[in-house]
């Protein structure tokens, strides 16, 4: 399977990552090697085989349903680039 | 007084408990070496004073006898790893300046037994490279060159930083991280010694995420008894990462020395690559007949699915960095790139602050994801990956303990040599690494010899899912017969 122009910039939307016109066909070139590349999967008979989702057999801890931390609201906004009275800043996202 | 940094890490603990120097003296004398390694570019920030501090915290305790396994050993951390209050950035411009309120739990481990933190040390960018060349603060330099030659090489990747600061003497060892080969390859390119744990062996809460399923700490140092002494720490539970494991660590060290008589070694007849380097090849003869002469029986072996472990991982891996990425939208922390809507700033932000290398494998990782092409590729590559599982579980099912392969089809190479016309050139250099980290197992890399450019080669032992053991006996049988590497002539000052 190889992406044609318009996937990639549709591809690029979805990924939230803005890419000028002229960059596309070069990403599109490379996209294709890579995804060329993995064509050689569908050499592999998979009937019936299970898809992997966890390497170790182990089943997944639960612990109680309870508060283990917080009121830490002036560290986690500490990095942000633009916060007020302990709230992440965005541009406006309601007209 | 003799050269403090040319020390292991376990003959420099050894000589703290024998009173010979003390840790404030260990940490001055590798504060004065990074000073001087510049050129190398290892670390994207120093920590002296914060190191002087521990170090002086390091000599109270081992006055009092209270010394932890690590005491007063200054360690290089590779920069993935948050560190409270000081400035991790994965090598990314999208992270800035983000300074974390909170510590990894593997960090946190070396400082509860002691450990002196020199500083932070350079990566590809989110661990995604293998020569270390998509880091935004540069590449970093091997301290190997080919005899004869002044031309730069590459330390390898990801934990390019980690590897060269090791070889060159500017911290006793590192830690590192592996998703498809990053802390064996930059290993084998640099002349020292790394693992990467079985999946699960080490808590990931606090390291910065590439692909979850696959991603794993684990040290470089100078000798396969230093990692296990580095691995004891860094390995445990944490209720913080659902998928570290409960299961008690082991003395690494008592594993070293330990008979390897009697031990099955798996030899994968896969590996055998048509044009595999005729060096390479040689070399992986000579570590069959020294595993052999130290009473190991060798064994052929079929790991039939090894082939499509590499295509495979350049599925799961992008899909998963994806996801694990689409946290860096300009709004909690690091870069902002203002925009006239929110999407406008997710998109420049984004454009803004990840590499080149990182926005390939993001747009690689949506479109195998997206509507329509999940089937096709992420659970067919899900489905493959089992199957590589699989080749193992069968291999040591019929009573293999541990394989023995090269872990690169290379030695190191130039800055700027390879990948620049197609991503897949790069991609190749962790063909004997990355089955490894599908099938979630312990692989160790360690240096076995010179090519005849006069530089360092490597070969891996993939062990059982926690193992780790059997992995440094080996180990170390390979590093008493070829001996250490260290770089002799230190050019870079």
């Amino acid at each position: 399977m190889s992406v044609d122009l318009a996937t990639v910039k549709r591809v690029a939307h979805l990924a939230r990552i803005a890419v000028p016109e002229a960059d596309l066909p070069k990403l599109q070139g490379e996209l294709n090697a890579i995804l060329g590349f993995v064509e050689q999967l569908n050499e592999v008979d998979v009937e019936g085989v299970e898809p992997l989702t966890s390497v170790t057999p182990m089943a997944m801890k639960q612990r109680q349903d309870v508060v283990t931390d917080g009121e830490i609201a002036a560290r986690i906004v500490a990095n942000a680039p633009a916060a007020d009275d302990d709230y992440f800043m965005v541009p406006k996202v309601i007209e | 007084m003799t050269d403090l940094t040319r020390l292991t890490l376990t003959e420099a603990r050894d000589g703290l408990k024998a009173k010979s120097f003390s840790a404030t003296e260990l940490t001055q004398a590798h504060i004065a070496a990074v000073e001087k390694a510049k050129a190398l570019n290892a670390y994207v920030l120093e920590t002296p004073e914060h190191a002087l501090k521990q170090a002086a915290a390091s000599d109270a305790k081992l006055a009092k006898g209270e010394a932890g396994p690590l005491e007063g050993l200054p360690l290089g951390i590779k920069d993935l790893f948050a560190t409270e209050g000081v400035r991790t950035t994965a090598c990314s411009k999208i992270l800035g300046n983000f300074v974390p309120p909170y510590e990894s739990t593997v960090s946190g481990q070396l400082w509860r037994d002691g450990a002196v933190m020199l500083g932070k040390l350079n990566n590809d960018e989110f661990a995604m490279g293998s020569s270390n060349e998509t880091s935004a603060f540069g590449n970093v330099v091997n301290p190997w060159r080919r005899t004869g030659s002044e031309t730069p090489l590459v330390p390898g990747g990801s934990s390019g930083g980690s590897a060269a600061a090791v070889a060159a003497d500017l911290c006793l060892a590192a830690t590192a991280t592996d998703t498809g080969g990053s802390i064996r390859q930059p290993a084998a390119f640099t002349g020292t010694v790394g693992i990467k744990p079985t999946y699960g062996r080490c808590s990931r809460w606090g390291i910065v995420a590439f692909a979850s399923s696959l991603d794993q700490a684990g040290p470089i140092g100078k000798s396969v008894r230093d990692c296990a002494v580095m691995l004891r720490s860094m390995a445990g539970h944490d209720p913080k990462d659902t998928t570290c494991v409960d299961a008690a660590v082991p003395d690494y060290e008592t594993a070293v020395g330990r008979s390897v008589k009697g031990m099955k070694i798996g030899i994968p007849r896969e590996y055998r690559l048509d044009g595999l380097n005729a060096e390479i090849d040689a070399l992986w003869q000579q570590g069959i007949d020294w595993l052999k002469a130290a009473g190991a029986e060798i064994v052929e072996i079929s790991l039939p699915h090894t082939r499509y472990a590499l295509p495979a991982y350049y599925i799961v891996a992008p899909a998963e960095a994806s996801s694990n990425l689409a946290r860096y939208d300009g709004v909690r922390y690091g870069l902002r790139e203002p925009g006239k809507d929110i999407v406008e700033m997710y998109e420049k932000t984004r454009a803004a602050g990840f590499g080149t290398e990182v926005k390939r494998r993001i747009m690689i990782g949506t479109y195998v994801l997206s509507a329509g092409y999940y089937d096709a590729y992420y659970v067919r590559a899900q489905k493959v990956r089992t199957l590589i599982k699989r080749d193992f579980d069968e291999a040591y099912a019929a009573g293999i303990d541990a394989v023995l392969t090269p872990a690169t089809p290379s030695a190191a190479f130039g800055i700027g040599e390879k990948g620049s016309a197609d991503p897949v050139e790069m991609y190749l250099n962790d063909i004997f690494t990355v089955t490894v980290n599908m099938a979630g197992l312990p692989g160790l890399a360690v240096p076995a010899g010179l090519d005849s450019q006069g530089l360092p080669l490597g070969l891996q032992l993939i062990g059982r899912p926690f193992d780790e053991e059997t992995l440094f006996a080996l180990g170390e049988v390979i590093e008493q017969a070829a001996g250490r590497f260290p770089v002799s002539g230190r050019w870079w000052g």
